[in-house]
């Protein structure tokens, strides 16, 4: 693996407080992804894939264990690195889009350049290149609310790629597509994925994105049951 | 910088609410500077009205006269200096003499003071020269204000039996004509007092060349005697009473202050708590971004700021024009009473110092301020990936 290696995860461990109690929803968790590796974290519901995706993308801390992500470790990272972290390289992909309602779209892919300080000439020319990608030049100045939800999850993929992360982290981001843009969304990212060198992590268990993945790390209960890298 | 532009951002591609506030935020203040105005104004025209028609520029005081001791009145009179005699020569000044005396209106008794006052005199704005048209020298002609023509009973051309003692102490008695009722707001020229002409007056206590008071005019602040008779009493001194009252009075106008600001800031704050608690996942989708917390509390707190300046503008925009116009023009109180000439206080014509635009701009924005801060408190208290699933705790 050597300097290949994006994510490191070793025995990871994540509980939630449930009153007095714990709910341990992620059990000693391993787990190395490569660069450039276009993978799926597959299960049940409640299995942990969006809490393992969340610590992955230091938006929640881990009870035990650690993840390394591009040299950094995820547990001793204190907020205004994580930002920084999240900001710099990685992208996020939500199920429900979650684009900034009161924005345009291309303000909405904007959005990531501006926090990275890029020059307005900077940021136009990316978000349009991204909107291309995406197939939306023509909804520059659209609002969310006057969007398809295959055009809102567009969007969403060209805000998390604008800034061309090296890892975009997408939670059932076809969840609330139908067949066509779903794989419309998919091929996109592949393509991207290809081009870019881009690490995909999915929370899913939607077999149309599960039949995309170059490996499948399936999840129980809060352990891997398996790994299985395609080729 | 950044977040600056995010918010204005925010802040003016947002709904109709947002406008709804900065609507609200701009009656208020537009209100309180109008308020605050109109209680400034009324006070200044109450001291202006005070110095107008009573006190004049200060007055010199026979030493033994003491307003507020109805015994002392009667002793209180003494020959007027020779230099005050030459201020009012040169129309500097006038002299007054009062008296307590006794009238039986309706039969019934009650205590007065009599004011004698040059008839010719225009040191203070009372219409004494009115006293002049009664020409028969066998009537004492009088004026009295319109409270205490409301207390008496008398109206103008009504005759009342008065009794008082000359400067010897011997009772006398005769008739008085009530001239007019005129219509102050200075209580001190009207309650339980008859203007009479200052001759008159001096005829009738045998008191030829004495005086209580003299009242210099407006526009002479002093003039130095030498003489342990007359003690000068300067606005200072004067209008200290009023001064109290007026402070006393202060207390409705800052609670009405309190009460504006209160209700704008409730306004402010209800739409931030609403708006955190709406925005949750916003609040998530902007951290994993890769916005700090601290980035998003600053963030919301400037969509109020933004949200409190711009309504000082809208405010501004309406209000000015509004104002200045209600400044000139002056407001017309709804009681109007007949004979408005020397009614002070029938058109109340406000006053805003930009001491007032500033200080109420600064209050305002500082709190509202502070009411868009408190409650995004809660946001670091909020995990990313919580904010992101709508939880808030
Ligand atoms: N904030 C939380 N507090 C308590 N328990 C939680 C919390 N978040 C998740 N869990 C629990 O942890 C387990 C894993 O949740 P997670 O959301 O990671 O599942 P998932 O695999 O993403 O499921 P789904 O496919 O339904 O999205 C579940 O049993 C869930 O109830
Ligand atoms: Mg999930």
């Amino acid at each position: 693996m050597g300097d290949s290696q994006i994510i490191q995860i070793s025995n990871l461990v994540k509980d939630y407080a449930m009153g007095k109690q714990f709910f341990r929803a992620l059990h000693d968790v391993n787990l190395s992804i490569n660069t450039g590796e276009f993978c799926g974290l597959v299960g049940p519901s409640g299995s942990g894939k969006t809490t393992l995706l969340n610590i992955i993308g230091a938006l929640d801390n881990p009870t035990g264990g650690d993840i390394i992500i591009m040299n950094n470790s995820i547990k001793d990272l204190k907020n205004k690195q994580a930002a920084k972290l999240r900001n710099e390289s990685i992208g996020f992909i939500f199920q429900t889009y979650n684009l900034l309602p009161v924005y345009t779209v291309f303000e909405n892919v904007e959005f990531p350049l501006l926090l990275l300080k890029k020059s307005k000439k900077e940021r136009e020319e990316a978000v349009m290149r991204a909107l291309e990608w995406v197939g939306l030049s023509d909804k520059v100045n659209s609002r969310p609310n006057q969007l398809s939800g295959g055009e809102s999850q567009r969007v969403a993929v060209a805000r998390a790629m604008v800034k061309l992360p090296r890892i975009v982290l997408a939670d059932e981001p076809t969840a609330n597509l139908d067949a066509a843009n779903s794989h419309n969304i998919l091929q996109t990212m592949l393509k991207l994925n290809l081009e870019l060198k881009t690490t995909f992590i999915f929370a899913t268990h939607d077999e149309k994105v599960i039949r995309y993945l170059r490996r499948k790390v399936a999840l129980s209960d809060g352990n891997v049951i398996n790994d299985i890298i395609m080729n | 910088m950044l977040l600056l532009k995010l918010a204005f951002r925010n802040i003016t591609h947002a709904g109709v609410r947002t406008w709804l506030n900065i609507i609200v935020l701009s009656f208020a203040f537009v209100l309180i500077v109008l308020t605050e105005g109109l209680y400034d104004g009324m006070l200044q025209q109450v001291r202006d009205a005070e110095i107008d028609s009573n006190i004049g520029g200060g007055q010199f005081w026979q030493k033994d006269y003491d307003p507020y001791n109805p015994f002392s009145i009667e002793l209180s009179h003494s020959e007027i200096p020779a230099n005050l005699k030459m201020e009012i020569e040169k129309g500097n000044a006038t002299a007054v003499l009062i008296t307590s005396a006794s009238i039986f209106p309706r039969n019934h008794i009650q205590s007065v003071q009599f004011k004698g006052i040059d008839p010719d005199q225009k040191i203070v704005n009372l219409p004494v020269y009115i006293l002049k048209n009664e020409t028969d020298s066998s009537i004492i002609p009088g004026i009295i204000g319109s409270r205490m023509a409301k207390s008496t009973g008398l109206q103008a051309d009504d005759i009342v039996s008065a009794r008082w003692r000359n400067i010897n102490g011997t009772f006398d008695a005769g008739d008085i004509k009530i001239i007019k009722v005129i219509n102050t707001e200075v209580k001190s020229i009207d309650n339980d007092q008859i203007w009479i002409p200052l001759k008159k007056l001096r005829d009738m206590m045998q008191a030829p060349q004495q005086a209580t008071l003299i009242i210099l005019n407006k526009n002479i602040s002093e003039i130095p005697i030498n003489n342990s008779e007359w003690i000068f009493k300067d606005h200072k001194y004067l209008l200290k009473y009023l001064n109290e009252n007026i402070d006393r009075k202060r207390i409705y106008s800052t609670f009405m202050f309190v009460l504006l600001i209160g209700m704008a800031l409730l306004a402010v704050f209800d739409t931030q708590v609403l708006a955190i608690f709406k925005r949750r996942k916003e609040i998530g989708t902007l951290m994993a971004l890769g916005m700090t917390k601290w980035d998003v509390i600053v963030l919301y707190t400037l969509e109020g700021c933004i949200m409190g300046i711009l309504s000082f503008i809208a405010g501004f925009l309406y209000g000015f024009p509004l104002l200045t116009y209600l400044a000139k023009k002056g407001i017309v109180l709804p009681q109007i009473i007949e004979n408005t000439q020397f009614s002070i206080l029938r058109i109340l014509y406000p006053k805003y110092g930009l001491k007032l635009y500033v200080l109420t701009s600064l209050i305002l924005f500082i709190s509202v301020t502070i009411v868009s801060f408190l409650p995004t408190h809660r946001i670091t208290k909020l995990k990313p990936s919580d904010a992101l699933k709508g939880k808030l705790t």
